[in-house]
Protein backbone atom coordinates (compact mmCIF):
# COMPACT_ATOMS: atom_id res chain seq x y z
CA UNK A 1 0.00 0.00 0.00
CA UNK A 2 1.25 3.58 -0.64
CA UNK A 3 1.82 6.02 1.82
CA UNK A 4 -0.95 8.05 0.43
CA UNK A 5 -3.68 5.46 0.26
CA UNK A 6 -2.16 4.48 4.02
CA UNK A 7 -3.00 8.29 5.09
CA UNK A 8 -6.05 8.62 3.05
CA UNK A 9 -7.25 5.41 4.48
CA UNK A 10 -6.59 5.96 8.04
CA UNK A 11 -7.88 9.53 7.60
CA UNK A 12 -11.43 8.01 6.59
CA UNK A 13 -10.74 5.87 10.19
CA UNK A 14 -10.00 8.89 12.38
CA UNK A 15 -13.48 10.66 10.74
CA UNK A 16 -15.70 7.79 11.11
CA UNK A 17 -14.22 7.89 14.99
CA UNK A 18 -15.13 11.23 15.65
CA UNK A 19 -18.08 11.02 14.10
CA UNK A 20 -19.36 7.86 15.51
CA UNK A 21 -18.57 9.88 19.50
CA UNK A 22 -20.56 12.51 18.24
CA UNK A 23 -23.20 10.80 17.18
CA UNK A 24 -23.16 8.67 20.93
CA UNK A 25 -22.47 11.78 22.43
CA UNK A 26 -25.51 13.55 20.63
CA UNK A 27 -28.49 10.62 21.64
CA UNK A 28 -26.38 10.03 25.10
CA UNK A 29 -27.17 13.97 25.59
CA UNK A 30 -30.73 13.91 24.04
CA UNK A 31 -31.81 11.09 26.19
CA UNK A 32 -30.25 13.50 29.35
CA UNK A 33 -32.47 16.19 28.32
CA UNK A 34 -35.18 14.30 28.84
CA UNK A 35 -34.60 11.87 31.65
CA UNK A 36 -33.46 15.12 34.09
CA UNK A 37 -35.85 16.13 37.10
CA UNK A 38 -34.36 19.57 36.94
CA UNK A 39 -34.97 21.76 34.40
CA UNK A 40 -31.46 23.41 34.95
CA UNK A 41 -29.70 19.93 33.57
CA UNK A 42 -31.65 19.37 31.34
CA UNK A 43 -30.88 22.88 29.28
CA UNK A 44 -27.06 22.01 30.38
CA UNK A 45 -27.30 18.69 28.46
CA UNK A 46 -28.96 20.19 25.24
CA UNK A 47 -25.90 22.29 24.98
CA UNK A 48 -23.95 19.27 24.74
CA UNK A 49 -26.26 17.98 22.26
CA UNK A 50 -26.47 20.85 19.95
CA UNK A 51 -22.01 21.21 20.15
CA UNK A 52 -22.26 17.13 19.25
CA UNK A 53 -24.52 18.15 16.65
CA UNK A 54 -22.24 21.11 15.19
CA UNK A 55 -19.35 18.38 14.99
CA UNK A 56 -21.58 16.64 13.08
CA UNK A 57 -22.06 18.79 10.51
CA UNK A 58 -18.11 19.85 10.39
CA UNK A 59 -18.19 16.32 9.34
CA UNK A 60 -20.99 16.75 6.66
CA UNK A 61 -19.02 19.57 5.58
CA UNK A 62 -21.37 22.34 6.59
CA UNK A 63 -18.80 24.58 8.01
CA UNK A 64 -21.11 27.75 8.37
CA UNK A 65 -24.37 25.89 9.87
CA UNK A 66 -22.00 24.15 12.71
CA UNK A 67 -20.71 28.10 13.31
CA UNK A 68 -24.03 29.37 13.42
CA UNK A 69 -25.41 26.37 15.44
CA UNK A 70 -22.42 27.01 18.29
CA UNK A 71 -23.04 30.94 18.31
CA UNK A 72 -26.84 31.30 17.76
CA UNK A 73 -28.03 27.94 19.74
CA UNK A 74 -25.65 26.46 21.64
CA UNK A 75 -24.74 30.18 22.63
CA UNK A 76 -27.72 33.03 22.66
CA UNK A 77 -30.91 30.43 22.51
CA UNK A 78 -29.60 28.37 25.27
CA UNK A 79 -28.45 31.52 27.42
CA UNK A 80 -32.03 33.07 27.16
CA UNK A 81 -33.55 29.76 28.24
CA UNK A 82 -30.87 29.29 31.50
CA UNK A 83 -31.82 32.59 32.23
CA UNK A 84 -35.74 32.29 32.41
CA UNK A 85 -34.89 28.55 33.93
CA UNK A 86 -32.79 30.38 37.05
CA UNK A 87 -35.70 33.43 36.85
CA UNK A 88 -38.68 30.72 37.33
CA UNK A 89 -36.24 28.92 39.57
CA UNK A 90 -35.75 25.02 39.80
CA UNK A 91 -39.28 23.66 39.93
CA UNK A 92 -37.77 19.57 39.55
CA UNK A 93 -40.87 16.92 38.29
CA UNK A 94 -39.50 13.60 37.80
CA UNK A 95 -39.90 12.30 34.66
CA UNK A 96 -42.05 9.83 35.35
CA UNK A 97 -44.31 11.34 37.95
CA UNK A 98 -47.72 12.46 37.43
CA UNK A 99 -50.59 11.10 35.13
CA UNK A 100 -52.26 7.97 34.20
CA UNK A 101 -49.53 5.06 33.10
CA UNK A 102 -51.50 4.19 29.99
CA UNK A 103 -50.48 7.56 28.44
CA UNK A 104 -46.65 7.36 29.60
CA UNK A 105 -46.38 3.78 28.03
CA UNK A 106 -48.18 5.04 24.58
CA UNK A 107 -45.48 7.67 24.43
CA UNK A 108 -42.74 5.45 24.56
CA UNK A 109 -44.37 3.49 22.56
CA UNK A 110 -45.25 5.88 20.01
CA UNK A 111 -41.59 7.43 20.07
CA UNK A 112 -40.67 3.32 19.55
CA UNK A 113 -42.90 3.09 16.49
CA UNK A 114 -41.44 6.17 14.96
CA UNK A 115 -38.01 4.62 15.06
CA UNK A 116 -39.11 1.81 13.74
CA UNK A 117 -40.17 3.29 11.11
CA UNK A 118 -37.13 5.72 10.14
CA UNK A 119 -35.19 2.46 10.18
CA UNK A 120 -37.75 0.51 7.96
CA UNK A 121 -37.59 3.49 5.52
CA UNK A 122 -33.46 3.56 5.92
CA UNK A 123 -33.15 -0.80 5.21
CA UNK A 124 -35.53 0.00 2.29
CA UNK A 125 -34.19 2.63 0.34
CA UNK A 126 -30.21 1.35 2.25
CA UNK A 127 -29.04 1.17 -1.65
CA UNK A 128 -30.48 4.42 -3.50
CA UNK A 129 -29.02 5.93 -0.40
CA UNK A 130 -25.95 5.18 0.36
CA UNK A 131 -23.76 6.88 -2.53
CA UNK A 132 -21.00 8.84 -2.12
CA UNK A 133 -21.23 12.39 -3.77
CA UNK A 134 -18.93 14.76 -5.35
CA UNK A 135 -18.91 17.89 -3.49
CA UNK A 136 -16.92 21.48 -4.37
CA UNK A 137 -14.64 23.52 -2.39
CA UNK A 138 -17.04 25.83 -1.98
CA UNK A 139 -19.87 23.46 -0.42
CA UNK A 140 -21.06 24.80 2.95
CA UNK A 141 -18.91 27.77 3.08
CA UNK A 142 -20.44 31.60 4.00
CA UNK A 143 -20.11 32.59 0.16
CA UNK A 144 -21.87 29.73 -0.81
CA UNK A 145 -24.82 29.85 1.63
CA UNK A 146 -25.15 34.09 1.24
CA UNK A 147 -25.23 33.64 -2.29
CA UNK A 148 -27.85 31.24 -1.91
CA UNK A 149 -29.60 33.28 0.12
CA UNK A 150 -30.06 36.09 -1.83
CA UNK A 151 -30.05 34.67 -4.97
CA UNK A 152 -32.22 31.46 -5.00
CA UNK A 153 -33.62 31.40 -1.54
CA UNK A 154 -34.19 35.61 -1.18
CA UNK A 155 -38.33 34.74 -0.29
CA UNK A 156 -37.64 32.27 2.25
CA UNK A 157 -34.83 34.85 3.64
CA UNK A 158 -37.01 37.87 3.63
CA UNK A 159 -39.82 35.34 5.44
CA UNK A 160 -37.73 34.67 8.23
CA UNK A 161 -36.62 38.01 8.69
CA UNK A 162 -40.16 38.96 9.16
CA UNK A 163 -41.17 35.63 11.39
CA UNK A 164 -37.97 36.82 13.77
CA UNK A 165 -39.39 40.65 14.26
CA UNK A 166 -42.90 39.43 14.70
CA UNK A 167 -41.26 36.78 17.54
CA UNK A 168 -39.58 39.90 18.85
CA UNK A 169 -42.46 42.25 19.34
CA UNK A 170 -44.59 39.14 20.48
CA UNK A 171 -42.56 38.41 23.18
CA UNK A 172 -41.88 42.29 24.31
CA UNK A 173 -45.92 42.50 23.97
CA UNK A 174 -45.94 39.06 26.56
CA UNK A 175 -43.76 40.60 28.78
CA UNK A 176 -46.25 43.82 28.96
CA UNK A 177 -49.46 42.69 29.44
CA UNK A 178 -48.67 40.33 31.95
CA UNK A 179 -46.87 43.49 34.19
CA UNK A 180 -50.23 45.28 33.99
CA UNK A 181 -52.57 42.76 35.13
CA UNK A 182 -50.09 42.08 38.18
CA UNK A 183 -50.42 46.03 38.83
CA UNK A 184 -46.50 46.13 38.40
CA UNK A 185 -45.31 49.22 37.38
CA UNK A 186 -44.52 49.12 33.41
CA UNK A 187 -40.82 50.91 32.80
CA UNK B 1 -15.54 11.71 0.41
CA UNK B 2 -14.67 10.03 3.36
CA UNK B 3 -16.69 9.33 6.29
CA UNK B 4 -20.47 7.63 6.91
CA UNK B 5 -23.17 8.23 3.70
CA UNK B 6 -26.50 9.55 4.39
CA UNK B 7 -28.22 6.70 6.16
CA UNK B 8 -25.73 7.13 9.17
CA UNK B 9 -26.60 11.19 9.17
CA UNK B 10 -30.62 10.32 8.59
CA UNK B 11 -30.16 6.88 11.36
CA UNK B 12 -28.80 9.09 13.92
CA UNK B 13 -31.28 12.35 13.35
CA UNK B 14 -34.97 9.41 13.09
CA UNK B 15 -33.41 8.37 16.03
CA UNK B 16 -33.51 12.01 18.09
CA UNK B 17 -36.40 12.99 16.72
CA UNK B 18 -37.95 10.36 18.44
CA UNK B 19 -36.24 11.05 21.37
CA UNK B 20 -37.78 14.65 21.21
CA UNK B 21 -41.16 13.04 20.66
CA UNK B 22 -41.02 11.00 23.79
CA UNK B 23 -40.09 13.90 25.67
CA UNK B 24 -43.11 16.77 24.32
CA UNK B 25 -45.58 13.51 25.56
CA UNK B 26 -43.77 12.08 28.59
CA UNK B 27 -42.68 15.65 30.52
CA UNK B 28 -45.05 17.71 32.38
CA UNK B 29 -42.93 20.72 32.75
CA UNK B 30 -43.07 23.51 29.84
CA UNK B 31 -39.76 24.28 29.88
CA UNK B 32 -38.72 20.77 29.47
CA UNK B 33 -41.50 20.89 26.60
CA UNK B 34 -39.94 23.07 25.08
CA UNK B 35 -35.83 22.02 25.24
CA UNK B 36 -37.67 18.49 23.84
CA UNK B 37 -39.11 20.88 20.73
CA UNK B 38 -35.39 22.15 19.87
CA UNK B 39 -34.08 18.05 20.27
CA UNK B 40 -36.92 17.60 17.24
CA UNK B 41 -35.90 20.61 15.37
CA UNK B 42 -32.54 19.83 15.47
CA UNK B 43 -33.39 16.06 14.30
CA UNK B 44 -34.37 17.78 11.37
CA UNK B 45 -31.74 20.18 10.91
CA UNK B 46 -29.41 17.26 10.53
CA UNK B 47 -30.88 15.28 8.23
CA UNK B 48 -31.43 18.49 6.08
CA UNK B 49 -27.85 18.95 6.37
CA UNK B 50 -27.31 15.51 5.44
CA UNK B 51 -29.40 15.50 2.27
CA UNK B 52 -27.03 18.40 1.39
CA UNK B 53 -24.29 16.44 1.28
CA UNK B 54 -26.15 14.06 -0.56
CA UNK B 55 -27.33 16.05 -3.30
CA UNK B 56 -24.26 17.82 -2.92
CA UNK B 57 -25.59 21.35 -3.10
CA UNK B 58 -25.99 23.91 -0.04
CA UNK B 59 -29.40 24.43 -0.49
CA UNK B 60 -30.50 22.30 2.52
CA UNK B 61 -28.24 24.07 4.41
CA UNK B 62 -29.55 27.45 3.82
CA UNK B 63 -33.28 25.88 5.19
CA UNK B 64 -31.40 24.25 8.25
CA UNK B 65 -30.21 27.79 8.79
CA UNK B 66 -34.21 29.24 8.28
CA UNK B 67 -35.11 26.19 10.86
CA UNK B 68 -32.61 27.68 13.21
CA UNK B 69 -34.32 31.20 13.00
CA UNK B 70 -37.73 29.79 13.48
CA UNK B 71 -36.60 27.97 16.24
CA UNK B 72 -35.08 30.85 17.72
CA UNK B 73 -38.75 32.55 17.48
CA UNK B 74 -40.20 30.07 19.03
CA UNK B 75 -37.93 29.89 22.30
CA UNK B 76 -38.26 33.45 22.20
CA UNK B 77 -42.72 33.50 22.02
CA UNK B 78 -42.31 29.85 24.34
CA UNK B 79 -40.63 31.35 27.02
CA UNK B 80 -42.34 34.74 26.79
CA UNK B 81 -45.62 32.43 27.43
CA UNK B 82 -44.01 30.48 30.29
CA UNK B 83 -42.91 33.83 32.18
CA UNK B 84 -46.52 35.13 31.72
CA UNK B 85 -47.62 32.21 33.35
CA UNK B 86 -44.88 32.44 36.21
CA UNK B 87 -46.05 36.19 36.64
CA UNK B 88 -50.09 35.36 36.54
CA UNK B 89 -49.35 32.19 39.76
CA UNK B 90 -50.39 29.66 37.17
CA UNK B 91 -48.58 26.26 37.68
CA UNK B 92 -45.73 25.37 35.26
CA UNK B 93 -47.62 21.84 34.20
CA UNK B 94 -49.22 21.16 31.27
CA UNK B 95 -51.60 18.81 33.05
CA UNK B 96 -52.84 21.50 34.62
CA UNK B 97 -53.35 24.04 31.87
CA UNK B 98 -56.86 22.66 30.87
CA UNK B 99 -59.17 26.34 30.82
CA UNK B 100 -59.16 26.47 27.40
CA UNK B 101 -60.99 23.04 27.38
CA UNK B 102 -63.98 23.44 25.76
Amino acid sequence: MSQALYLASFGNFLVWVVWAAAAAACLGSGIAVISFANPFYSALALIGNLASLAVLYLLASAEFVAAAQVLVYAGAVMVMFLFVIAYLGGRADAPWAGGPRWLQASAVVAGVALLAEVVVALLWNSRSLDRAPTISDAFGSPAEIGRLFLTDHLLAFEITSVVLLVAAVGGVVLGIRTAEKTGARVE
Amino acid sequence: MIGPNVPWYLAVAGTLFGIGAVGVMLRRSPLIVLLSLEIMLNAGNLALVGFSRYWGASDGQVFAIAVMAVAASEVCVGLGLIVAMARRRLALDVDELSELRG
